[in-house]
């Protein structure tokens, strides 16, 4: 499953606001009986199912290793609300008129849990990591328009870009993009990380365990716990019987029936928003779906709604292409909000194809649990105008493959969400993107409207230019949006405070103690 | 030369030979197999985010992984390294494969054994019992058990056996984070009793059929009515002349079983969290770090041959007409 998603995870590792808390407030945060042991100390358990191996935050992908690294490292900024970037380790920056230079404060007095200071010094060395090609870098793509970074004085960075890039400050905000110290090798580092984080690396046993105990200098307060365990249980059913004896604490769901059968007795499941987006790819590119007209006939012979319901079992909801929370798209503002059947027609009969036509569609089971399902909706559903759809199931590693690649016509994805808009679709929809032959459609329409949103800092002015990218998008039926699913954070009811963040990030958990 | 052809016609030579050409057999599958697989240790460990890698990068991380030389260099350096005792490195947690595996056998060794007790305490017995009245009731009945328990998926039945036993009982001991026996030897074998069973049940069934078999064919042979006649006494009859010799069927079995095990375990080491070698093959599958999985395969694969080797000596030992060929 991260094979597919690892921007959706990167973004996981962003201290991303919490579009759900507004929604879920009345449900707290898990925590609500306090028992009477101390708080503050104990050790929270969260159960992970697979081992993360990535120890350097620049070269980190894997949803669990996100989740270790952020309670180790910390990010220059962090997510406010809305996802928007606010202060981490430095103020929100001053930018120059021109756009080209930011300058960042950092917070006095943060040290590593080495004890040495954290100054600018670290923060120019972890991004020159990031430029050099060598220490093959996840995030070098939020470093594209980065010219230079400069360390003036310890506590200031400043750091110069090629272009205007209004999405580079959003970048800062995810793990891969955490500060690591300076006079620290990286093959030290990748043994034994040494960050800022609300909790210090202890050790590791490998297939089984990361065991991290509180930092108690951390520069945002006491975290709650005095000892954090990362506890590998592969099996998801195991992992329920786990939750349910006590042995773990917290762990996070994304299949809404492990969450059903895991919430009992003293433990609690809270679904959380998710910005990422399950999605019908198609690849406008191919022949078969060169005209518009073949395009909007599948948009509109598809219902997104019947397709939450019988795939991810209602989890989900409706979702146009944009998912960032201050730029979100509205769902129903496409040629066909709803299905339509004779609407689907009278395309197909546009396209000189009234008969429909056959359509091959990649999916893959290995990749997440409703992939095959959500492939055989849309076969129904599309069969019903007569649109014939073959279904490729293929594993894992074939289907990235051929999906980098752009070999197919029509894939169902799960794609990553980002805070930024520039930063979801840039990649896929502008002529010179690394995934546009992937996205198999970009028009000077959409490269024009692209280039001007992300040298516009001006966020009213923005919003307007993503509804407009919106618009196309959906007008052209570059793709068919289909839903954004729901997580499922679940935890012990002995856990307090534990805080439901948008993804399911676990940036939060350090305010979280146990009872 | 002549020499050389008489120490290969001894049978012991000829096995060890047979057991290095299969060994390189089985190295270079797993290495063709590994590399026919689409994709690589870069899509593997970036996901679609290798589609936004630079050239360069891509250079760096293919000379990283080592996989930037043709295949066959690749394949010989890879061996030569095992040969003078280098197993490689896992790329992405940093660790040699060497001690991934030195961590991980014992526990699957230990799950293996206590799965093989389990077996043969249900197989035996069962066989011997389905074998006293041949085609009654007891024979069916144990004969119907044994091909449930055979049918039965054993990651079915794993999980249901958890299941039930954390809803109901509260208990379940894998859940607490693996200790192994030397760390706490009581926790250890809590964590074992589950997965230990069930692959027992699943293994008891061949044991059972075996034992079964043997003990009609034995019965039937000139040499137990021989003892019969001279009055030798039932039980004395039961175990030391038909028993014993129907066991040596069993222990060919049993070891075949055991290196059946080794790869086998993989399921209930993922449904129980044991950290076995099961897993760790697993685990380098889907990071397609060649070097685990190769490695990891050899030396299942050795013990495979191994055990192999030793069955038939045991067998060499238990029963003499083995001993020459």
């Amino acid at each position: 499953m991260n094979l597919h998603r690892p921007r959706q995870t990167v973004r996981a590792a962003g201290p991303l606001a919490v579009a759900a808390a507004l929604a879920l407030a009345g449900c707290g945060a898990g925590a609500t009986t306090p028992d009477s042991a101390t708080p503050g100390e104990g050790t929270i358990v969260v159960g992970i199912t697979a081992d993360p191996t990535q120890t350097l935050p620049w070269t980190v992908t894997s949803k669990q290793a996100i989740q270790v690294l952020s309670q180790v490292y910390s990010t220059l900024l962090d997510t406010g609300e809305n996802a928007e970037p606010v202060a981490g380790l430095a103020e929100l920056p001053t930018v120059s008129e021109d756009g080209l230079t930011y300058t960042f404060t950092l917070t006095d007095g943060v040290t590593f849990t080495d004890g040495s200071a954290l100054d600018s010094k670290d923060v120019k060395h972890t991004f020159d990591l990031i430029l050099d090609p060598d220490s093959k870098a996840t995030s070098a793509s939020y470093f594209g328009s980065v010219e230079s970074v400069e360390a003036p004085d310890p506590q200031t960075v400043v750091v110069t870009l090629e272009q205007p890039d209004a999405s580079f400050p959003s970048g800062l905000t995810g793990v891969n993009t955490a500060i690591v110290p300076a006079d620290v090798d990286p093959s030290t580092l990748e043994k034994t990380p040494v960050g800022s984080g609300p909790y210090a690396w202890e050790k590791r046993t490998p297939n089984q365990s990361i065991t991290l105990s509180r930092n108690d200098s951390y520069f945002k307060g006491k975290p709650g716990a005095a000892e954090l365990e990362f506890r590998v249980i592969p099996d998801e059913q195991a992992m329920v019987s786990a939750l349910r004896t006590g042995s773990i604490d917290v762990t996070v769901f994304d299949n809404p029936i492990t969450a059903r059968t895991a919430a009992t007795g003293d433990v609690e499941s809270t679904p959380v928003d998710s910005l990422s987006y399950h999605v019908l790819q198609l690849r406008a590119a191919s022949p078969v779906l060169e005209d518009v007209n073949s395009r909007l006939a599948i948009q509109c012979a598809i219902s997104r709604q019947e397709i939450i319901d019988s795939a991810a079992l209602g989890a989900g909801a409706v979702t146009g292409p944009i998912t960032s929370p201050e730029y979100r798209s509205d769902p129903a503002a496409q040629p066909c909000p709803e299905q339509d059947f004779a609407k689907a027609k009278e395309y197909l009969a546009k396209a000189g194809t009234p008969d429909g036509f056959t359509l091959k569609l990649m999916t893959s089971q290995g990749l997440y649990s409703t992939a095959v399902d959500e492939a055989q909706a849309i076969q129904a559903q599309l069969a019903e105008v007569g649109i014939e759809v073959e279904v490729q199931s293929l594993d894992s590693s074939a289907y990235v493959d051929r999906w980098l690649a752009g070999d197919f016509d029509a894939a169902i994805a799960l794609n990553g969400g980002s805070a930024d808009p520039n930063t979801m679709y840039a990649r896929y929809f502008t002529s010179g993107g690394s995934f546009n032959k992937v996205a198999g459609y970009s028009s000077d329409t959409l490269d024009t409207l692209f280039a001007e949103g992300v040298a516009t800092t001006d966020a009213a002015e923005r919003a307007t230019v993503y509804q407009q990218i919106s618009a196309e998008l959906v007008d052209n039926a570059a793709w068919v949006w289909l839903f954004t699913p729901k997580l499922f954070l679940v935890a012990d009811s002995a856990v307090q405070d534990l805080e439901p963040r948008t993804d399911a990030s676990l940036t939060g958990l350090w305010k979280a103690s146990i009872g | 030369m002549t020499s050389l052809r008489t120490a290969f016609s001894h049978p012991l030579p000829r096995r060890v030979g047979e057991a290095a050409i299969t060994l390189l057999g089985v190295s270079l599958l797993t290495f063709v197999v590994l590399r026919v697989v689409p994709g690589d240790q870069i899509t593997a460990a970036y996901g679609i985010a290798a589609g936004e890698l630079s050239p360069e990068q891509i250079r760096s991380l293919q000379a990283y992984y080592g996989i930037d030389q043709p295949l066959p260099v690749q394949y010989l350096g890879w061996l030569g390294g095992v040969l003078t005792g280098n197993l490689g490195i896992s790329a992405n947690s940093g660790l040699t494969v060497a001690a991934l595996t030195a961590q991980a056998l014992p526990n699957t060794i230990e799950l293996a054994v206590l799965a093989i007790v389990v077996g043969l305490l249900l197989g035996v017995p069962g066989g011997m019992l389905a074998a006293s009245r041949p085609g009654r009731a007891r024979d069916g009945a144990t004969q119907l058990g044994s091909l449930v328990a055979l049918s039965v998926p054993s990651f079915l039945l794993a999980t249901a056996v958890a299941t039930f036993l954390a809803n109901q009982l509260g208990w379940y001991p894998n859940g607490e984070g693996y200790r192994t026996l030397l760390e706490d030897p009581w926790l250890n074998l809590q964590q074992m009793l589950l997965p230990a069973t069930v692959l027992g049940i699943s293994i008891a069934s061949p044991v059972l059929q075996t034992t079964r078999a043997a003990i009609l064919g034995i019965r039937a042979e000139d040499y137990v009515r021989t003892a019969r006649a001279k009055g030798v006494p039932p039980r004395r009859l039961q175990v030391r002349h038909i028993l014993r010799n129907a066991l040596i069927p069993v222990v060919t079995m049993t070891g075949l079983q055991f290196g059946f095990l080794l790869s086998g375990a993989l399921v209930a080491e993922q449904i129980f969290a044991i950290p076995g070698i099961g897993r760790q093959v697993l685990l380098g599958l889907n990071q397609q770090e060649y070097a685990v999985v190769q490695s990891t395969v050899l030396v299942i694969a050795a013990i495979f041959v191994l055990v192999n080797l030793l069955t038939d000596l045991v067998y060499r030992l238990v029963d003499p007409r083995v001993r020459v060929r």
